[in-house]
């Protein structure tokens, strides 16, 4: 069999129409999703998803593929578990193997105030219907003996932590083209190498969009793009709270043990899951300067390999295979920003900084759902735009799983 | 290497001296005095190419200087 999934989907390429209900700009999970849930739930089919690159290749294609709700905000446990329940759902329902493994994740602290912090983490999930759980050191242990509960000789000792056994990893390339197909064979269009250079206005309103292939007329347009949304949304008139900031993200070579639990830990900075191919995939913090730069850098290896080895000793006898780079579009308060812009016919789902792959599901079911019905869904009212004017940040930082 | 920066007081330093800082950029188009604050609060231009920024020379002369800068390279 091939490996490939581009080599198994079924569907054709079409022409590019001047003319479509909904233009989604950037082909990546959110716009493919967002397509998809269009199609698949409302029977909406007259949809464009525009991408620069190829499907996949932004952020979607980039990510280190960690899907859990482990959130500390109500709001976002919500919807998150949302997104956690469909991905569990999207195997059986495109009939696409998408590597979906259900793994559970350790999110360890050091000291009294994390341990404090991981225990109303489990308090606020379970009220919302996350699965997370408080853990003590001893607990740790069993879940994943290769922790050093004692890291650095005692400075970064495992206080304890909590345990999400909901938490998941899934092929992500494996996703972006299982959406794709499931729209595309219901007849919406996805256009690869088509860039989106400019926006069609009539007096304040959002009409259509100008690309290299040229303008198509909308009858909304939503912009799904990544790091470089700002940059769009500024052709609209639409001011964004949202920085672009680098994140980089290394895979070392083949480790003969399994190692089931994502592991995290926000006070030492990294994560780290296994691949399916047996790689041990490792993340941290973002780059500290915004920048579009898609640059890998030796700081980062070196900052983020530190504090891993120290707490999961096992990883010193690996080396790095690969690193790479993607631009992730940050928002002021670490959570999405989904919905209206304030300029008719055109819509963001944004702000999806470093959280956008386990968010994929459920972002795209609810803007679907509110373009469909043109209302807000109840799940992403709190995730408007306008709670920076009405000053209802939904300010979760200790979440995002890197440190800013 | 690290890159290195020249600093007007301090002469040429490792970039990891400074803290990154910003200057709020409402556009002209926005007039009323609330929606200037919301932005100079929260948005943000997020320029793709040059840009001119504050920096904080923390770990030297402890001043803020101005650093143009090109986001894409």
């Amino acid at each position: 069999m091939n490996e490939f999934i581009e080599a198994q989907v079924s569907f054709g390429w079409e022409d590019l129409r001047s003319s479509y209900d909904v233009v989604i700009v950037g082909g990546g999970g959110h716009g493919l999703s967002t397509a998809y849930h269009l199609a698949t739930r409302h029977g909406i089919t007259n949809v464009a998803v525009l991408e620069r690159g190829y499907i996949g290749s932004g952020n979607s294609g980039r990510n280190t593929t960690i899907i859990r709700a482990n959130y500390g905000i109500p709001e976002a446990v919500r919807f998150y578990q949302r997104s956690v329940d469909l991905y569990s759902r999207l195997e059986e329902e495109t009939g696409r193997w998408i590597m979906h493994d259900r793994k559970g994740l350790l999110w360890l602290v050091h000291g009294t105030p994390g341990t404090r912090h991981e225990r109303a983490r489990s308090i606020v999930n379970q009220a919302f219907g996350a699965d997370t759980v408080y853990v003590t050191p001893e607990e740790v242990r069993q879940i994943c003996p290769d922790v050093d509960l004692n890291a650095g000789g005692g400075e970064f000792r495992v206080t304890g932590g909590s345990y999400s056994p909901h938490a998941a990893t899934a092929r992500h390339d494996r996703v972006v083209w299982a959406l794709a197909e499931g729209a595309m064979k219901r007849g919406v269009h996805v256009h690869q190498r088509a860039a989106v250079t400019g926006l069609l206005k009539s007096g304040d309103r959002v009409t259509g969009v100008l690309t290299d292939r040229g303008p198509v007329a909308a009858g909304v347009v939503v912009s799904a793009v990544g790091g470089h949304v700002s940059t769009l949304a500024a052709m609209a008139g639409v001011r964004l709270p949202i920085r672009t900031h680098p994140l980089q993200a290394f895979v070392t070579n083949h480790y003969a043990r399994s190692f089931r639990p994502i592991v995290a830990s926000a006070g030492m900075g990294f994560y780290v899951s296994q691949t399916p191919r047996g790689e041990m995939l490792l993340g941290s913090a973002i780059d500290r300067q915004p920048s579009y730069s898609y640059r890998s850098s030796y700081e980062f290896l070196s900052y983020c390999s530190l504090p891993a080895v120290t707490l999961l000793p096992f990883l010193r006898n690996l080396t790095i295979l690969r690193q790479w780079a993607g631009v992730c579009d940050m928002s002021v308060d670490m959570s999405p920003i989904m919905g209206y812009t304030g300029v008719d016919g055109f819509l963001v789902t944004t702000g999806w900084g470093t959280w956008g792959f386990k968010g994929i599901p459920a972002g795209g079911e609810q803007m679907a759902e509110l373009i469909a019905t043109d209302r807000t869904p109840e799940l992403i009212a709190p995730f408007s735009l306008n709670r920076f004017k009405e000053d209802r940040l939904l300010f979760d930082p200790g979440s995002t799983g890197t440190t800013h | 290497m690290v890159l290195r920066l020249d600093c007007p007081h301090c002469g040429s330093r490792p970039v990891e001296e400074w803290v990154y800082g910003e200057v709020p950029d409402p556009p002209d188009y926005l007039t009323g005095a609330e929606e200037r604050d919301v932005d100079r609060g929260f948005m943000m231009s997020n320029t793709e190419g040059a840009r001119q920024e504050r920096w904080f020379h923390a770990g030297g002369c402890r001043r803020w200087q101005t650093i143009g800068r090109d986001t894409t390279v």
